[in-house]
């Protein structure tokens, strides 16, 4: 076989999903969607070292519907990438290969993610009232 | 240093002999992530809805703005080094792979840096 014409991935179109398949494309995504999530980090730097102004410019535009939207998809994103994450370093390691390890761990980190998202925003929003 | 265990150099293993660095790359940005993307939500979270002033005043503190520079690093490293992967993974024409790796390293240079400068004029200019 030439090095041209090598087996890449699983066809996708005949494949039946189950969880660890699923939330391993998911890895993937999450991944590939925080790249241009950077941007957003990187404007705020940005903005906050240009001055109030542009400063003032960058909070109204995060804080619009459609900056919240995205900043929520992004926020979950990361969890997701970060609690996954986790759990390919504990494979990496050589641990929870098991399938049942799998199931339980998956799980978990969806949990895990959802709950990381929820609690940030909760917080957000509770310091943005002033409750603390 | 090498990270590869002696037996896997020994026998030359890897198809492009750089794998293993790749890896390790890849994990060990993962793993210095962890605790900075979890100080860096919380940190926004918190100063949510904050002034100007408030983030100014955070930035300038030297502890914030090494680990802004950590995260910075860590982010663009990971995340080119992740695009990588899924390029080399989906797209099979060699031409085509090679100049979107090349992209992606010479994005992830220029935001990383532009990142690192955000940060040094946040922490320096008064």
């Amino acid at each position: 076989m030439s090095s041209d014409n090598r087996p890449l991935s699983p066809h996708l179109q005949v494949y039946r999903p189950q969880l660890t398949s699923v939330l391993s494309f998911l890895h993937r995504m999450t991944g590939v969607a925080l790249t241009p999530g950077t941007l957003l980090l990187l404007y705020w730097l940005a903005a906050a070292a240009a001055g109030p102004e542009a400063f003032a410019t960058a909070q109204a535009l995060i804080g619009s519907i459609i900056g919240r939207l995205l900043l929520l998809g992004w926020s979950f994103a990361l969890f997701y990438h970060l609690c996954n994450g986790i759990r390919h370093l504990f494979w990496d390691a050589g641990y929870g290969l098991e399938l049942p390890d799998l199931y339980r761990s998956g799980w978990l980190m969806v949990f895990a993610a959802c709950a990381l998202t929820l609690g940030s925003w909760i917080l957000g929003y509770a310091m943005r009232s002033g409750a603390w | 240093m090498s990270r590869r265990s002696p037996l896997g150099r020994v026998r030359g293993l890897g198809s492009a002999k750089e794998g293993a660095g790749h890896w390790w790359g890849l994990r060990f940005s993962a793993l210095a992530l962890i605790p900075l993307t979890l100080w860096f939500a919380a940190s926004v979270a918190v100063m949510s809805g904050a002034g100007y002033e408030t983030v100014r005043a955070w930035a300038a503190s030297p502890l914030v703005a090494g680990l802004l520079l950590l995260l910075i690093v860590a982010v663009f490293y990971h995340g080119a080094r992740g695009l990588q992967e899924v390029i080399e993974d989906y797209v099979p024409r060699k031409s085509v792979k090679f100049t979107a790796i090349l992209a992606v390293q010479a994005a992830s240079i220029v935001l990383g840096l532009t990142g690192v400068l955000s940060v040094l004029l946040l922490l320096f200019r008064v």
